[in-house]
């Protein structure tokens, strides 16, 4: 989050578009082996002594609308289930600690870093990756602004950077450029392209009014 | 040879796909994720490695046990790279390497590898040459004219004590590789700057005919200087692949390894001394510095009559240095820059005029440019009512502004290129060089478009391979340099030979043709024509495949060329409670040769800026010297700015019939050079006191405000 590095910020500015709040109460200190889970894994593949794991185990995701059937050790991220079990590989690894964004993924309608998230607690949540987004043929508005204001260079953050404008503007439809600035505040990127970005937000929250109005 | 082509670049009027600001051609790949990078790849029966890293800074291994780990589940191999008797130079140095068929089993395993050191002495700071004992080297002294008698007479000498510290190229994709060593061939997808030559720099350590190596990559996610070769992690992959009976390896470092071992950029420190004359004049310079690397001071201004420079090596343990983005140039202008910025203040004189006084100092080809550009430097950023004399303002946030200067080369670098054209009017573009996201795809395209006469879409581009024609390490902003020559001539090369097929049906000499808008047509008489299909169609059986190169010791004057200057001023606020600084506005005046594609440089430009905003305020190591321990190697206390913490930055690019004369200039590198000194300055000027090191942290401009500064 730009909040670390922005103390100018009023606090509930910060409050009102913070992601941190809500991967705090699912990070992997938080929710790794929550009892629910235990029971609910214990039919699917009792384990020795009522523990999960280290083995992999099976379960299943709901990504881009669909049920997805995936075996994996109980302490794999979602951000690794997708990218090593599902080759969804457009959310990134970066910093795997719920710093720069690169991982973003949309969970029931916010973002999340998918590398602070546990695969097995995605279960049952609505998970949306950039892949359930249109591909090259078929942008979706936020990758077509991304694309319009070369908001990438080599690219490896955009993804996350796509994702984490996609979640900002379904519940900011009309940011403002400082809105921007603090909303998109936590994704990294290195080779510097957030003069790009801005511009794309922006872009692309015109673009998406514009399609809802046609639609 | 009498009848060489003509391969000189189109007039700027009548560019019809070079100098356009078309979008980068990889755009809809990587904004839609589907962009597959090197590490994003999962070949059939791949295994994932996981390193062991040594804890200690400075250590003697005296025992490696593998066996539980070799019994680990999923465990396929295990490699140790640093045995019983390596002396470990660094934090995060690799000891062993464990590959398992699930990340989560190779992680099980390697933390089941037993290590046994010998903790030695460390030295992990370089900041304070006088806890360096034994560890320096002395590099000598230079002595220009006479510099005692200079300082001994001088007007005004000013003073001032400067460090910049060791930065961390903390790329978003970490170094890595896949590899797959099966019987005498490997194939590696690496993360490199460098695909045509990473195989011939693996072949002797793997002893693998370089012929037997293929190299392939289509994205990297950042480098900056800091992924040329295959490094251990390479051949530690190929080992582990071959004991694992050829299957695909993947080893990535971890975020902390990466930021420990994988990027360094040398440190800069030292005391700088400026005798002149009150109207300005420099009369002389005396440096004592010190870094792990060589710094040759001063910067830019070096025809400086009387000068004394010294300069120590330190060896430190920390992991190897790297190139960063313009390697040295940003500490070498940081010092330089401070110091002119700190001797404009002791004569009360506006930093500008110091500056156009001491580049009559700079080489004599760009005494002028850089005038002219500290002048349009002034006029972008309304300077005269802008700038206030060194501590004036007054109130807890304070206004400032700083300037700092730039060179660089940006020569091409050798490069060979091969165009095809197909009967059936297809184009392929062949070229072994890779695109860091600079928008070398893009801008190759536009250079063969332009050159055939067709439209974008119209060629096909592959590169990202050391199959294709060779090209050259993407380093020194060399690439556009290299390969829009190399293009260029490969496909007016081919052009000459579609000519010849399609003469006859045009009843005119080849010489005579020319290619426009996707028509062959006779010079003078645009109804003499035919579609490129049908051009295509008299090729015959065969096809057309020319080469094109360029060689750097044969240069070619008017397509590329080499050297560029930059003026850049920042305008901050501080606040003087908190020690916060904040970025107003940031111009840029980049000096540039042609371009080919306004969109790619600008972005560039601007991605060299924040890079180096995020140095100039933000990115620190900590070190603990009691133990040796990098305390923050992770992106959360290692910080890189965010998009709120850039202010606005203004780009003047030099578009210019004089530059565009010069050829294609590299322009990667250029801009990244002069944050450092033109925050520093903006800092300075602000809260009238030096910040002597950067970055310029809260906790940095507090000290100096307090004068806690040693
Ligand atoms: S990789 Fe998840 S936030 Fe960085
Ligand atoms: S585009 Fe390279 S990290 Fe953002």
């Amino acid at each position: 989050m730009s909040s670390k590095k922005d103390p100018q910020l009023p606090a509930e500015r910060k409050g009102r578009f913070s992601r941190r709040g809500f991967i705090r109460g699912v990070g992997i200190g938080g929710g790794a082996l929550g009892a629910g889970l235990l029971e609910k894994e214990a039919t699917a593949a009792p384990p020795a002594g009522g523990v999960v794991g280290p083995g992999a185990i099976p379960i299943t995701l709901n990504i881009n609308g669909k049920p997805v059937n995936v075996s994996v050790e109980p302490a794999v991220t979602l951000s690794d289930a997708l990218r090593d079990y599902l080759d969804m590989t457009g959310s990134k690894r970066v910093c795997d600690r719920g710093t720069c964004g690169a991982c973003t993924v949309i969970m029931n309608g916010k973002s999340v870093y998918s590398c602070t998230v546990l695969a097995i607690d995605a279960q049952g949540k609505n998970i949306e990756t950039i892949e359930g987004l249109g591909g090259p043929d078929k942008m979706h508005p936020v990758s077509q602004a991304f694309w319009n204001n070369d908001a990438q260079q080599c690219g490896y953050c955009t993804p996350g950077f796509v994702m984490a404008c996609k979640g900002f503007l379904d519940e900011h439809p009309n940011p403002s450029p400082e809105d921007v600035k603090h909303g998109l505040g936590g994704n990294l990127c290195r080779c510097g392209t957030y003069m790009g970005v801005r511009k794309a937000v922006l872009e692309a929250a015109a673009a998406m009014k514009g399609a809802k109005k046609n639609g | 040879m009498a009848d060489t082509p003509d391969y000189s670049w189109p007039s700027m009027e009548s560019r019809k796909a070079m100098g356009k600001s078309i979008k980068r051609l990889d755009g809809p790949v990587k904004s839609t994720g589907r962009a597959k990078y090197t590490s994003d790849l999962r070949p059939r029966d791949m295994l994932y490695a996981v390193y062991v890293h040594s804890p200690h800074a400075h250590a003697r291994v005296t025992g490696v046990d593998t066996s539980d780990a070799e019994k680990s589940a999923g465990v396929k191999a295990v490699h140790v790279t640093a045995p019983a008797g390596t002396e470990v130079q660094y934090q995060g140095w690799e000891i062993a390497a464990v590959a398992a068929t699930t990340e989560q089993a190779a992680r099980v395993a390697a933390g089941r590898i037993r290590v046994e050191y010998e903790v030695l002495p460390h030295l992990v700071k370089d900041d304070d040459l006088s806890k360096a004992t034994g560890r320096t080297k002395q590099g000598g002294e230079k002595v220009v004219g006479d510099p005692d008698e200079t300082f001994k007479n001088a007007e005004v000498v000013s003073e001032g004590q400067y460090g910049i510290p060791i930065a961390n190229h903390c790329c978003l994709e970490p170094h890595g590789a896949v590899i797959q060593w099966q019987g005498d061939k490997v194939y590696a997808w690496p993360s490199t700057q460098d695909v045509t030559t990473w195989a011939t720099q693996l072949s002797p350590n793997i002893k693998v005919d370089a012929t037997n190596i293929k190299v392939k990559m289509d994205y990297i996610g950042g480098g900056f200087g800091s992924k040329f070769g295959p490094d251990a992690w390479g051949e530690t992959a190929a080992r582990l692949s071959q004991k694992a009976g050829g299957r695909p390896v993947k080893l990535f470092l971890e975020r902390d390894a990466e930021l420990m071992i994988a990027g360094n950029r040398p440190p800069a420190y030292g005391k700088i001394r400026i005798a002149g004359k009150k109207d300005g004049t420099i009369t002389g310079w005396q440096s004592d510095t010190w870094s792990t690397g060589n710094m040759p001071l001063p910067y830019i201004i070096d025809q400086i009559p009387n000068m004394r420079i010294k300069h120590d090596t330190v060896s430190i343990n920390s992991g190897p240095s790297r190139a960063w983005r313009a390697p040295n140039n940003q500490q070498l202008s940081y010092l330089t820059c401070s110091a002119l910025e700190d001797f404009a203040a002791k004569i009360a004189m506006d930093p500008i005029e110091v500056f156009k006084k001491a580049v009559e100092y700079a080489p004599k080809a760009r005494v002028e440019l850089y005038k002219y550009q500290l002048d349009k430097a002034a006029e972008l950023t309304d300077w005269k009512n802008q700038w206030k004399p060194r501590g004036s303002g007054s109130g807890t946030v304070r206004r400032g502004l700083g300037l700092g200067i730039s060179a660089w080369g940006g020569a091409g670098h050798n490069s060979n290129c091969r165009t095809t054209i197909n009967p059936d009017g297809s184009v392929l573009v062949e070229i072994g060089t890779q695109d860091l996201g600079t928008g070398t795809r893009t801008i190759i395209t536009q250079v063969a478009a332009e050159s055939l006469g067709l439209p974008m879409g119209k060629v096909k581009l592959v590169i990202g391979s050391n199959d294709l024609p060779p090209d050259a390490a993407s380093g020194g902003s060399s690439t556009v340099g290299g390969v829009t020559v190399s293009t260029r001539r490969s496909s007016v090369n081919a052009l000459a030979k579609l000519f010849e097929a399609a003469a006859p049906a045009l009843s005119a000499q080849p010489a005579d043709l020319e290619a426009v808008d996707g028509h062959i047509r006779v010079k003078g008489s645009p109804n003499k024509s035919m579609t490129w299909e049908t051009a295509c169609k008299k090729i015959g059986p065969g096809k057309i495949s020319e080469m094109g190169s360029f060689n750097r010791r044969q240069p070619a004057p008017g397509m590329n060329d080499q050297g560029v200057g930059g003026v850049q001023i920042a305008d901050v606020s501080v606040d003087t409670e908190t020690g916060l600084v904040k970025i107003n506005h940031y111009t840029a005046v980049q000096d540039c040769g042609l371009i080919v594609n306004p969109r790619l440089a600008e972005s560039q430009i601007y991605g060299a800026i924040i890079m180096g905003i995020s140095t100039a305020l933000y990115e620190e190591r900590f070190f603990d010297q009691q133990t040796g321990k990098y305390l923050n190697a992770d992106m959360e206390f290692y910080k890189l700015a965010g998009i709120g913490d850039i202010g606005d930055i203004k780009v003047h690019l030099d578009i210019r019939p004089e530059n565009d004369k010069r050829g294609v200039i590299g322009l990667g590198e250029p801009p990244a050079v002069a944050i450092c000194a033109a925050i520093g300055n903006a800092v300075t000027n602000a809260i009238g006191i030096r910040v002597p090191h950067i970055p310029m942290t809260p906790s940095h401009v507090l000290d100096a405000l307090e004068g806690r500064i040693a």
